[in-house]
Formats: C-alpha cells, structure tokens, sequence
C-alpha cells in the first residue's frame, strides 16, 4: 500500500493497529523536512495570504495560533497549519450548496505520531514538537524553537503549492459527489416515472 | 555544605540555583509568606500566612552525587528546567481555586477527573513523579534488591532478571513522553461496592506499568514503588544506566513495606465494614421473626 493508506488502514478510528505509529512517524518526517528550506522564513504572498488573512484575520494572528498550539501540545507531538474541507463526518450526509467558501483554513495540533490525515484534512505546514526535534539545539525552550522556525526556516512556498493541491483535490470530490447525487436524483426520478406508467396503466384498462 | 530549599515563588525569583545538597541532613524548608487570597482587602485584614502553595522539593543529594551517570548538568537543568516549570505553573493555576488547600496527591486524583483532565492535571502530576523520580535514585544505586520486596519480585515476576526485562521492555516503548514503574497494586474490582470476599496478601501483585505524559499509577489507586522518566528529554539510553548504576532500591523496599500496610489496613477497613452491614441484615432478620412470632401468640391467646 501507499504510505497514506497504511497510515489511514492502521488508524483503524484510533484504536491503532501497530503499524500506525512507524508509518504516522514517516510521513510527519518527510512532511516536516519539506516544510523548511535554507533562508527560509519571509513572508506568504498570494492564494495561501489571501486564505490566512481570511480565515483567521491576519498572517500575525495566524501564527500566533500556530505558536500556541505547538507550545501546549503537552509530551511529544506536532502542530499543523491544515486546510480543511466543510464536509460532515456522516456517511451520506451531503453538502447541499457546497462552495469553496466552506473550505477553511484552521491550525491544529496532535499528539504523539497522530497528523491530520486521519481526520481528512490536507496538511499544508508541519511543525515537530517532540523534545528530539529541538532539545539539542534549544534545550527546554519550545517556544524559541518554534519562532526561530517560522522566521528563519519555514518554506511558505511548499505550503503555497500544497494549498493549491488541496484545493484542488476538494473541488474535484466536491464535483463528484455533486455528480453521485445527481444521479442518485435521476434514478429517483426514473422510479417515479415508473410507477406513473404503472397507474397511468391501470387508467388504461379502464378505459379499453 | 550549606543547606537549601526552595520554594517556589522564592525560587522562580532566584537566579541560577545554587543546590548544594548535605547528603544526611534533612533539608529545612523556606516557606513563602505570600497568601493566596484574590482580594486586596484579603491581603489588608489577614495576617499574611503560608498557603496552599506546592513547594519545589530538591533531590536528596548533591547535584553531582549522581555522576557520571547523570552529569551534574543534566541533573541541574532537569529540576532547575522542568520540575520547577510544573511547580510554578501548578500554583499559578490552583491560587484561589478549591485545589488550593488540598495536599499534591489529591489534586492529581481531582483533576484526573477520570481521564478527563483539568487544567492543573499535567503539572500537578509531573510535580509529583519528579518528586518521585529523584527519590528513586541514589548515588552508588543500583545492586539488587533485598528482603521482602526480593520476595515478591520472585514471586509475581519469577526471577529480579526477569522484573528488570519487564521494566527495560516498558520504558522502551513507551511511544512519545512517559513514565516506566513498578507498582505494588490491592487486588480490587474496579467496582463501587465490590467486595473481596476472601482478601489476602496473596491477591496483592507486583506488576510493572507504563504511563504516557504526566500520569501516573497513583490515578488507577496503585501503590508506584519505582518511577523511570522516559521523556525524550531523559534519554530512553539510559534504562539499563539507570537500573544497574542508580536505582535506590531501599527506596524502592520502604515504598513497599508502606503500601502493603496500607493494603492491609485498606482489608481490614472493608471487612469490618461488611462485617457491620451483615450484622445489620440479621438484625433486621431477627425483627422480621419476632414479628412473625407475635401473630401466632396471639392466635394461642
């Protein structure tokens, strides 16, 4: 399998299966290493600063969530920037007017090897929070690690094309569920004309 | 060598802590006068008094006492760092709330709250295993234990080998932050009135346990005997360090002699106490009779 699906399969809705962690623990890594780049740190610009200044009111208050949740994320574990799609976690349940507007941009943190795919979200941004990850360079100082990371580390271009990717993923499932419901109506339809044909042939034999 | 305490507002307005431990003597402790009370008009009318407030307790020995297992610095950073971070947030979070007055142990077992925790759980608890921690070691530690805790180690692991492999196997996977223990545990249903009907010592277990983050086996009411810190900040490479080198395991034996007292007078307490509820149900019996007997009384009458 996918390292995704092997995450995903051995989540089993949080009673893991013992594969989870080593795979969860994979893909945050490589996850994590994509998220920073040399001379990193800057700025966002386009699509991805559009997104933060509208869902959380500026690029500052965005991080300044992001900072908390990956300082109170207690023992080991991560803390995301994820874009998340407006959908109800309920089998059929249906977004009736599904617009991109919906679609939200949240920051969100887990524990231990746990990542945002399980609940499925697209993460845009990984920061990792186990004491391994900053005690050598920062000792007990989480907090420092975290600002040196956004100012000095972070690359807003891989979280800018990840965005994108995600956007895309949710307006194409959003077409095919629009689609699958659809077609689920016309069958609906389709029934309903059979059973008009069904009693409009009962009027007929009356009528012969 | 000069003898300190700290607690914990004297504390965190101290520098870097000089901790020069006499290994025999019994620290004094400097309490802090500063109440708790929310109010000025508290602070003008009462007598400021000591409160409520959880004091940040040393190692029982030299901070270098531990070398060259545990550097002097590690050491130092560890209680200096995070053991005195979770005293100070603690009582920044219990000032002027119910948790305020209580003894560490129960606002650990209040804010557990089953599993769903509140606010001062992690710090409470965190202050506590560290407390703990420390009192585990000693220096020139390791060896094997003795006596009656020998004994029960044989007894419910088979061999002390065989207890250590357990304990290393524990703190070894332990995924993310955690604690490795021994724990003493009262063979008890986890049933509100559940009652053994036949206790014995020998229902009485040593198991090994393992906690993720700040919990500890005093929330499931097990008696910790032996706390191994494998937060990453510790280094899951010195397990094996830690028992043959460090481990205090008098410690360890005088945990044990008090939880099994304890146990025992916990048995005793619930068998008295059926003891007076079956009294009761004859009682009521023999009420019932008496009262049968006097309708045939006055039948003969």
């Amino acid at each position: 399998m996918p390292l995704e699906d092997i995450i995903l399969t051995s989540y089993n809705k949080g009673h893991f299966l013992p594969s989870f962690n080593h795979a969860a623990q994979v893909w945050n890594h490589d996850f994590f290493w994509q998220s920073m780049k040399p001379g990193g740190g800057g700025r966002p610009s386009g699509q991805l600063l559009q997104l933060i200044e509208r869902d959380f009111g500026s690029l500052e208050r965005m991080l300044m969530e992001l900072k908390a949740a990956a300082s109170t994320q207690f023992g080991s574990g991560w803390a995301w920037l994820v874009y998340k799609a407006n959908k109800l976690d309920v089998g059929n349940a249906v977004n009736p007017l599904p617009s991109e507007k919906d679609n939200k941009l949240v920051v969100a943190k887990t524990p231990n090897a746990v990542n945002p795919l399980v609940w499925d979200y697209s993460p845009l941004l990984a920061i990792d929070v186990w004491e391994h990850a900053y005690y050598l360079d920062y000792e007990h100082r989480r907090v420092d690690y975290v600002s040196t990371f956004l100012e000095k580390l972070v690359s807003w271009e891989a979280v800018s094309s990840r965005l994108e990717m995600a956007m895309q993923r949710a307006a194409k499932r959003a077409r095919e569920e629009e689609k699958k419901r659809m077609e689920e109506d016309d069958m609906i339809i389709g029934d309903k004309k059979a059973m008009e044909v069904y009693l409009n042939s009962d009027e007929d034999s009356e009528t012969e | 060598m000069q003898v300190a305490v700290y607690s914990s507002s004297s504390y965190c307005s101290a520098l870097t802590p000089h901790l020069f431990m006499a290994s025999n003597s019994k620290p004094k402790t400097k309490l802090i006068t500063r109440g708790c009370g929310p109010s000025s008009s508290y602070k003008k009318k009462k007598k400021k008094k000591v409160l409520c407030q959880i004091e940040l307790k040393p190692p029982p020995y030299p901070t270098n006492a531990l070398e060259p297992y545990i550097s002097r610095e590690s050491l130092e950073y560890h209680w200096s760092r995070h053991h005195r971070g979770h005293v100070h947030s603690l009582n920044k979070q219990i000032a002027g709330t119910d948790l305020d007055d209580m003894p560490l142990e129960d606002i650990i077992l209040t804010s557990y709250n089953k599993g769903h925790f509140l606010p001062s759980f992690n710090h409470a608890a965190q202050v506590w295993n560290h407390d703990f921690f420390w009192q585990s070691m000693k220096p020139g530690g390791g060896g094997r234990p003795s006596g009656q805790l020998l004994q029960l180690i044989e007894r419910d692991f088979g061999s002390l080998e065989r207890m250590l492999m357990e304990l290393k196997a524990a703190a070894s996977t332990q995924f993310g932050s955690g604690w490795a223990w021994l724990v003493y545990k009262a063979n008890k249903l986890d049933v509100g009135n559940a009652v053994n009907p036949l206790p014995s010592e020998k229902d009485n277990k040593l198991v090994v346990a393992k906690t993720p983050n700040a919990v500890n086996p005093l929330v499931w009411d097990y008696s910790p005997l032996l706390a191994i810190d494998v937060w990453e900040h510790r280094r899951v490479d010195y397990v094996s360090t830690f028992l043959e080198k460090l481990v205090s395991w008098e410690a360890v034996s005088s945990r044990l002699e008090m939880a099994m007292q304890r146990a025992a007078k916990r048995a005793r307490e619930e068998e008295k106490k059926r003891m007076e509820e079956d009294d009761m149900i004859i009682g009521d019996k023999k009420a019932m009779e008496v009262y049968l007997n006097s309708d045939e009384d006055s039948e003969t009458e």
